[in-house]
C-alpha cells in the first residue's frame, strides 16, 4: 500500500495518482457548498465533477465529487470534509469499489436524422433514448460512464451538434454494509437539540 | 444581549458602528451584567477576546460592525481558528433586503470567515438569533475549540421576539465527545510498558481540556520525561522533575535530540507543527507514536500514528493512568540532563548571565522569575522575545500562557496581554513584546488606559524587527534588507495615552526598574534596551531534523 503517498517537500505524488469518487451527507445549510469546495481549492485539488442533491433521507443533502488525486491528499480531505460542523459523514471510493453513472444530453439536427440513416445508426449503437423531437432539432439522451457519453459525443459531433451537456456523476457503493443508513439510525431526526 | 447572559457572558470587546447599532442601543440595558471595552481596533477586540479566552477557558465575545468593522477582525479569527481559541465574534450585516447590493459598509464576512472560522451563520429574522447564539456558543467551546461568527442583518437586530432561551446541547453532524477505544488505550499501555525510552510530547489540548491535574497523575505514574510545545506551555509545571523543556525550531537542545532516540513517542494533545517537527521525513522514525486527540482529522495528518488514541485527553489521560505501570526512568531522564549541560553552558548561560554590556532578553525574563516565584502570567507578541520567554519564563500555574502560536501574528501581544488582564484580574500579567509588534496594536494602550487595567508591558526595543534580522544574519549573509525600525521615543507614546513608563539603558538599573513596574498599581510600559545582535538559540534551521538542531552560528 504504498501507492498515492505524498512527498512533502515536493507536493508530488508517489505512486500515481488515481480517480477517487468522495461521497460527503450534510445539513441542507446555506454556504455549506463553499465551505467544502475551499477545503480542494487550499489544497489545490481539482474537482473533475460535482454532485449535490438530497439523500434518501428528508433534510439530508449528499455530495458526490470525483477527483483524480493522490490517496494520501484524499483521505486528508475527506477528514477535512467530515470535521466540518453541519457534514455528518464523508467517504471516499476506489473505483472499483462504486457503481456510478453520469447523464448527458444532446441536441443534434433533426435535418441531419432525416437525411441518410447514419446518425439512427449511431443512437441504435450506443442505446440513447430520444427525448423530443422537433421538426429543427431532436434531443437524444444517454446515461454511462464518461467514456460512453463522451464516444457519442465524439461519433454525433461530425453530423453538427447543437447542444451538448453532461452532468456529474452520482454513485452507490458496492459494498455490502450500508455504514451511512446505519449512522443515521442513532444520529437522530433533529438536526440541532436544546436543553 | 439575553443570549449572551444565559451563555454565562460578562464581558464583551468590541467597537460600534452602523450596522450593529440596535445591538449597542440594547447593550445600554444590561451594562449591570455585561461589561464592554471599548477598543481602539476591531483587531484589538478580538485579540482581548482571545487573551480572555485563554487564561479563563470561557468562550471570549467580540463585536464589531459591518464592512470593515468585520474584516479588522479576520487576522484574530485566523489566529483563534490555528490556535484552538474559542471566540464568538458577533458583527452587524446590512439589512437583510439590502445584501448583495454592495449596499453602504456591506461585505460578505460569512464568505470571508469561512476558511477561518470552525463555523458561520447570517442571521436575517430576529427570531433565529437565541437558537443560533445557542449553537454558536455550543460549538465554539466543544470538541476542538475554534472561532464562531455570526453576522446579524440590521433588520434582524431591529425585530421583536418571545424571548425564550435554550442551550445547545447536541447536534446531529457534530461529534465533539468521541467515543474512547478500549483497544488502542489497551494497546497504548501496553506499548508504553515495554519501552525503554518513553517520551511525552505535551500540547495546547492539555490545556484546552482543562485535564493539567489528569496529566500530572499519569506523568508521575508512568514517570516519561515530558516536553511541551510553544502552546503545551504549562501544561506541566516548568520546575517538575519530569519536565525537560521546549519542543521545536527554538526549544531545547534535549528534547529535540531525544525526539528521534526514543522509543515510544507519546503525542498529547498536539498537532505535529513543522515548526516543532522540522524535516517530517526524518522525525522521530525509529519511534512507536501514540497519538491523543479530538480532532480526528489531526491523526495521521502529518505524523503517522501506530495507535491513535481519538477523544478528550481528560478522558483518555485516566483510563491509561489505571493501565500503566508505575516506573521510573533515571537513565534515560539522565541523558537528556547530559544535553543541558551542553545547552547551558553554551547557550543558557550567555543568555540569562550575559557578562558583555548589552542587555539580553534573557536577563530580563530572570528578573522577573525571580521576583514573581512564577506566580504571573506571561503574554507575548511575535518573535524573538517570544521565543526567550517561553525559553526562560518560569511557568507554574494554569494557564499562565497566551501568545499566537500557529499564526505568528505580530500586534497580538497588547490586546490579548489587556484581554488576559481583565480575565485573570487578580494575577499579575506581564506582556514581552517587542519593538517591532507593539507598534502594530500600540492604539491599544487608550484602551487600557480607559479600563486601567494593571498590564505589565515590558517592551524588548533593539530596533530592529530582530527575528528576521536573525534569519538575515544567518542564512542570508548579514543582508539586513528592511528590518531597521527608527523607532518614536515609546515612553512618550505613553505617556500620550497616560501610562507610566521607565527607560532601562544599562544592566545596573534594571532590577529596580523591574521592582518598580511589578510594584506599581496600574498598567505600566518598561522600555528595556536590547542588545541589536542578540540571537535566540538552540535552532532547528528550516528543512532539518530535529537532530540536526545547532547550538550558536556555524562558524
Amino acid at each position: 500500500m504504498n501507492q498515492g503517498k505524498l512527498n512533502n517537500e515536493t507536493g508530488l505524488c508517489e505512486g500515481g495518482k488515481q480517480t477517487f469518487t468522495i461521497s460527503a451527507f450534510s445539513e441542507n445549510h446555506i454556504g455549506l457548498l463553499t465551505r467544502i469546495t475551499i477545503i480542494f481549492t487550499r489544497r489545490q485539488v481539482n474537482i473533475d465533477s460535482l454532485t449535490v442533491s438530497g439523500s434518501a433521507i428528508p433534510g439530508i443533502h449528499k455530495f458526490t465529487i470525483v477527483v483524480y488525486e493522490c490517496r494520501e491528499k484524499v483521505e486528508q480531505v475527506v477528514a477535512q470534509i467530515e470535521k466540518l460542523v453541519e457534514v455528518l459523514r464523508a467517504f471516499y471510493h476506489t473505483e472499483d469499489e462504486v457503481i456510478h453513472q453520469e447523464i448527458a444530453l444532446y441536441k443534434v439536427l433533426t435535418k441531419s436524422i432525416i437525411e441518410g440513416n447514419k446518425v439512427e445508426e449511431i443512437i441504435r449503437k450506443h442505446h440513447a433514448r430520444v427525448l423530443e423531437v422537433k421538426p429543427e432539432y431532436t434531443v437524444i439522451e444517454l446515461t454511462g460512464h464518461k467514456d460512453e457519453t463522451q464516444a457519442l459525443f465524439n461519433e454525433l459531433f461530425d453530423y453538427g451538434l447543437l447542444q451538448f451537456t453532461r452532468s456529474g456523476r452520482i454513485a452507490v457503493t458496492r459494498s455490502s454494509k450500508e455504514v451511512f443508513t446505519n449512522y443515521m439510525k442513532d444520529a437522530g431526526k433533529n438536526s440541532v437539540e436544546y436543553a | 444581549m439575553l443570549c449572551l447572559i444565559n451563555e454565562g457572558v460578562d464581558t464583551i470587546f468590541g467597537y460600534p458602528g452602523g450596522a450593529i447599532m440596535p445591538v449597542y442601543d440594547a447593550l445600554m440595558n444590561y451594562t449591570d451584567r455585561l461589561r464592554h471595552i471599548l477598543t481602539r481596533h476591531e483587531q484589538g477586540a478580538i485579540h482581548a477576546a482571545q487573551g480572555y479566552a485563554r487564561v479563563t477557558g470561557k468562550v471570549g465575545v467580540c463585536m464589531a460592525t459591518s464592512g470593515p468593522g468585520a474584516t479588522n477582525l479576520i487576522t484574530g479569527i485566523a489566529d483563534a481558528q490555528i490556535d484552538s481559541t474559542p471566540v464568538v465574534c458577533i458583527t452587524g450585516q446590512v439589512s437583510a433586503g439590502l445584501l448583495g447590493t454592495d449596499a453602504f459598509q456591506e461585505t460578505d464576512v460569512i464568505g470571508i470567515s469561512m476558511p477561518v472560522t470552525k463555523w458561520n451563520f447570517l442571521i436575517t429574522k430576529p427570531e433565529e438569533i437565541p437558537a443560533i447564539l445557542a449553537q454558536a456558543f455550543y460549538i465554539a467551546k466543544t470538541g476542538r475549540p475554534g472561532p464562531v461568527l455570526i453576522d446579524i442583518a440590521k433588520n434582524a437586530q431591529f425585530g421583536m421576539l418571545d424571548f425564550e432561551y435554550r442551550k445547545c446541547i447536541k447536534m446531529r453532524s457534530y461529534a465533539p465527545e468521541p467515543r474512547l477505544s478500549l483497544d488502542n488505550l489497551k494497546a497504548a499501555a501496553a506499548l508504553i510498558n515495554s519501552a525503554k525510552k518513553p517520551f511525552i510530547l505535551a500540547g495546547q489540548g492539555i490545556i484546552l481540556g482543562n485535564a493539567e491535574e489528569e496529566f500530572r497523575t499519569f506523568v508521575e505514574k508512568s514517570g516519561i520525561p515530558v516536553a511541551w510545545t510553544l502552546l503545551g506551555a504549562c501544561a506541566l509545571p516548568r520546575q517538575h522533575p519530569l519536565n525537560v523543556g521546549m519542543l521545536g525550531m527554538h526549544g531545547n537542545y534535549s528534547t529535540n535530540i531525544k525526539t528521534n532516540e526514543c522509543d515510544v513517542l507519546l503525542a498529547v494533545g498536539m498537532r505535529f507543527d513543522d515548526r516543532v517537527t522540522g524535516d517530517v521525513k526524518r522525525y522521530a522514525k525509529q519511534a512507536k507514536i501514540i497519538h491523543l486527540e479530538i480532532d480526528k482529522a489531526e491523526i495521521n495528518k502529518v505524523v503517522h500514528a501506530d495507535i491513535p488514541l481519538h477523544g478528550d485527553v481528560k478522558d483518555l489521560l485516566p483510563v491509561l493512568t489505571k493501565l500503566v505501570d508505575r516506573r521510573t526512568h533515571e537513565s534515560w531522564l539522565k541523558e537528556f540532563k547530559e544535553f543541558d549541560k551542553i545547552e547551558e553552558e553554551i547557550v543558557i548561560r550567555h543568555d540569562l548571565h550575559p557578562v558583555k554590556p548589552g542587555l539580553t532578553m534573557g536577563e530580563v525574563i530572570h528578573i522577573i522569575n525571580e521576583k514573581t516565584g512564577g506566580d504571573a502570567i506571561a503574554v507575548t507578541d511575535v518573535g524573538q522575545h517570544q521565543m526567550i520567554a517561553s525559553r526562560y519564563f518560569n511557568f507554574s500555574i494554569n494557564r499562565s500562557f497566551v501568545t499566537s502560536g500557529g499564526l505568528g501574528t505580530m500586534g497580538f501581544g497588547l490586546p490579548a496581554a489587556h484581554g488576559a488582564k481583565i480575565g485573570a484580574p487578580d494575577k499579575q500579567v506581564i506582556l514581552f513584546v517587542g519593538d517591532g509588534g507593539l507598534q502594530m496594536t500600540i492604539q491599544e494602550l487608550g484602551t487600557i488606559n480607559q479600563t486601567q487595567a494593571a498590564v505589565k508591558i515590558v517592551l524588548m526595543n533593539n530596533k530592529y524587527l530582530g527575528m528576521v534580522r536573525q534569519w538575515q544574519q544567518l542564512f542570508y549573509d548579514r543582508r539586513y534588507s528592511e528590518t531597521y525600525l527608527l523607532n518614536p521615543d515609546f515612553i512618550k507614546v505613553g505617556e500620550g495615552f497616560g501610562i507610566k513608563g521607565k527607560k532601562v539603558l544599562e544592566r545596573p538599573e534594571l532590577d529596580a526598574a523591574i521592582q518598580e513596574m511589578l510594584d506599581f498599581n496600574g498598567p505600566y510600559l518598561l522600555e528595556v534596551s536590547i542588545e541589536k545582535e542578540d540571537n535566540v538559540f538552540p535552532m532547528v534551521p528550516t528543512g532539518a531534523s530535529v537532530s540536526e538542531v545547532i547550538l550558536e552560528p556555524k562558524k
